[in-house]
């Protein structure tokens, strides 16, 4: 075995692995029941330290599609196909992924383990809602299929339980029926909080909703926005030109960032340019139009290792969610960033619908995800936020974390007891275990 | 009517790839390995993906008096016949132990020449056919860390070479592919040189083409001829003295 250097896409930490990967599931049955201290390891496009472990299995080569009924939309897959590969498929065929994050480069094993959610989230939930079931193979070796009626326990200690029950196996979702490949976009200029609030709120019938926040804008712009909006569109609602092939699939147009640029280059000046250029890109306060659906979920898949604007050191990701009712702490929480000086190129708000799972980490309220470059001073800050999101009742998300304190996670997750029950049962001798679950203390010797 | 492609020893990553190419270019793919238990993954994702026709065999490259049998239960015949076989330990171990050593030349030689042997006399019967076997850069001069399974794919590419020259005339083609490092779960445990080294897509990329060009021998990255080309020119007299 050799070690090498991974890290996932903040690019912190990075740490020395032997990494084996498998395609077949009677080697993965194997790997797992001899070996210690390990973790399963998708496309690593979680942010921070989860799926980082002394040995990791790469399921990039499990990978394989075992069934689609193109009827009733149902997809059975292997838990290493990314969701690029996915699309690929069931787009022509008239379905779309349920649920989808950000990035099309995730592992259908890792949008469970981190139980994904996507812009629809307060109308289809989260990736969870979409398993029919799913095989896990246990550190023992043994596999088991659970499902919302079989194992309940192991099932929902998976679906946002970061890997820690086993090693996922075969996952069967359902789909979403479109007409189109095409995404009837609406975007709405909001001055500032307040607006983009009330907002969500007037919109919240359409099935895609998203905001991209100023966090640097001040006084009566203070929370400036542009909410972005979103329909599968029918195929009588296309322009005339794509009526021909509605569920044509997009061109590939990928540029990549060359180099890692040096860290100095962010800084509050280019954010603020940036935010400045964004925001005014959108000449009206409203814009209507027909687009494809990679611009209007993967705008960042287009730039291939855009991670690297980061530098050297990496960034940290940080997501949190605040219940409803406090909508001031979300304030609170601009308010220092603001003062801070510490903008981010992206600062995303979305409302979550209800959802009550183990945990998972949605929950009915604010969610507000932002970047930020790894520098000295950054971590005690966040640690300050940390408590605040806790005052107000929120949580964060820990697929985006490579910092906090297990004390964060205990007062954030109510179930936290019950899913590190459940983790003992499946796992007992904690062999199967990560960076991050040892930093949060999830797992112990 | 869509040509079918049989591809010999088809869980191992090139393999994968080769189907998959092959798969979208709408070829239907016979799927022969020892444990075709394990090809029904594969077996499913490119009827689905792919729209095109697949089916598994269970075929043992040691088991040679079974290569008949499974040769005349294919139906239809296979037009191209690609052997991806190939077996590769650490070095020390194949030498140390006789069950490695055979087991090396077995599968990487003599069971590859045994099949194809087959295919070949049913192709040049025909007047028609395409054979492509996956040989490699190793077979070009034995190194003493890695030279039991040089040698058998020494063997390997000449018999390639052979055969080439012999069905030439019966309008039979056979490519022969000489990949240098490929990133797969054989050489996962190796630090490649990452300039170096090939995707198990870009050895499918160039067998596709070789067999559309009606190539004779592929490198699957260009440099690797002239490193080649350099190695092989060394004498031997300094070669032994290496420690490569």
């Amino acid at each position: 075995m050799t070690k090498k250097d991974i890290a996932n896409w903040g690019n912190y930490p990075v740490i020395e692995s032997d990494e084996k990967s498998v395609s077949f599931t009677n080697d993965i049955q194997q790997y797992a029941a001899t070996t210690k201290n390990f973790i399963a390891r998708g496309n690593g496009r979680c942010y921070g330290d989860a799926s980082l472990a002394e040995q990791t299995i790469s399921t990039l080569k499990y990978d394989k599609i075992l069934s689609f009924d193109t009827e009733k939309g149902i997809l059975e897959c292997e838990s290493g196909l990314t969701l690029d590969k996915i699309l690929e498929v069931i787009v022509p065929k008239g379905w779309f992924l349920p649920v989808t994050p950000g990035t099309k480069f995730i592992t259908v094993g890792g949008a469970v383990a981190s139980d994904v959610h996507g812009k629809n989230h307060h109308v289809d939930g989260s990736f969870s809602a979409h398993v029919m079931e799913m095989d896990v193979i246990l550190a023992s070796g043994e596999m088991i299929t659970c499902s919302p009626s079989s194992y309940t326990d192991l099932f929902w200690a998976t679906c946002g339980g970061m890997g820690l029950t086993g090693i996922i196996g075969r996952v069967k979702f359902d789909l979403k029926k479109i007409e189109s490949s095409y995404i009837k976009q609406k975007q709405v200029k909001a001055k500032n909080l307040e607006e983009v609030i009330r907002l969500f709120e007037e919109y919240k019938h359409y099935t895609y909703s998203v905001a991209w926040i100023d966090c640097l804008k001040k006084g009566k712009n203070f929370g400036r926005s542009i909410l972005i909006l979103g329909e599968h569109a029918k195929q009588d609602e296309l322009p005339e030109n794509k009526k021909k092939e509605p569920l044509k699939l997009p061109a590939k147009k990928q540029i990549t960032f060359p180099f890692t640029l040096p860290s100095f280059v962010l800084n509050t000046f280019t954010v603020k340019a940036f935010n400045f250029l964004y925001y005014g890109k959108n000449f009206k306060r409203e814009i209507n139009n027909v687009v494809s659906y990679e611009p209007f979920f993967y705008p960042l898949d287009a730039i291939l290792h855009w991670n690297r604007g980061y530098g050297k050191k990496g960034f940290v990701q940080y997501q949190f969610v605040l219940p409803l009712e406090s909508k001031q702490g979300l304030i609170e929480i601009l308010q220092r960033i603001s003062d801070q000086g510490l903008g981010s190129f992206l600062a995303v708000l979305k409302v979550f619908g209800k959802q009550d799972d183990l945990i998972s980490f949605p929950m009915e309220g604010y969610t507000l995800a932002l970047d930020f470059p790894v520098r000295k001073g950054l971590f005690e800050f966040l640690d300050q936020l940390d408590q605040v999101v806790l005052k107000y009742g929120g949580r964060l998300y820990m697929s985006k974390d490579a910092r906090m304190d297990p004390s964060v996670l205990k007062a954030g997750y109510k179930r936290l007891p019950e899913f590190m029950d459940i983790v003992k049962k499946y796992n007992p001798e904690a062999r199967i275990r990560s960076v991050q679950s040892d930093r949060l203390a999830l797992t112990t010797n | 009517m869509p040509s079918t492609v049989l591809i010999l020893g088809a869980t191992s990553d090139m393999a994968v790839a080769l189907a998959k190419k092959f798969a979208s270019k709408g070829h239907n793919i016979q799927l022969a390995a020892r444990n075709a238990e394990r090809l029904k993954s594969l077996q499913s994702d490119l009827s689905i993906r792919y729209n095109i026709t697949s089916s598994i065999h269970e075929f043992d490259a040691v088991k040679f008096e079974q290569h008949q049998s499974f040769w005349d239960s294919l139906n239809p015949k296979p037009d191209i016949t690609i052997s991806v076989m190939g077996y590769m330990n650490d070095n020390d171990k194949v030498i140390a132990e006789q069950g490695e050593t055979l087991k090396t030349i077995h599968t990487n030689y003599t069971g590859p020449v045994s099949i194809l042997n087959i295919a070949a006399n049913e192709y040049m019967a025909k007047q028609q056919g395409t054979i492509a076997g996956i040989s490699s850069v190793a077979g070009m001069r034995g190194r003493q860390s890695n030279y039991i399974y040089g040698s058998a794919k020494a063997g390997f590419t000449a018999y390639l070479s052979g055969l080439r020259n012999k069905l030439f005339h019966h309008k039979v083609h056979v490519l022969t592919v000489l990949p240098g490092f490929v990133y797969t779960k054989m050489t996962e445990h190796l630090n490649l040189p990452k300039l170096l080294t090939a995707q198990p897509e870009n050895v499918a990329d160039a067998v596709y083409k070789g067999i559309q060009k009606k190539k004779n021998i592929v490198f699957v990255k260009w440099f690797w001829r002239w490193i080649m080309l350099i190695i092989t020119s060394v004498p031997e007299f300094m070669f032994k003295k290496k420690k490569l």
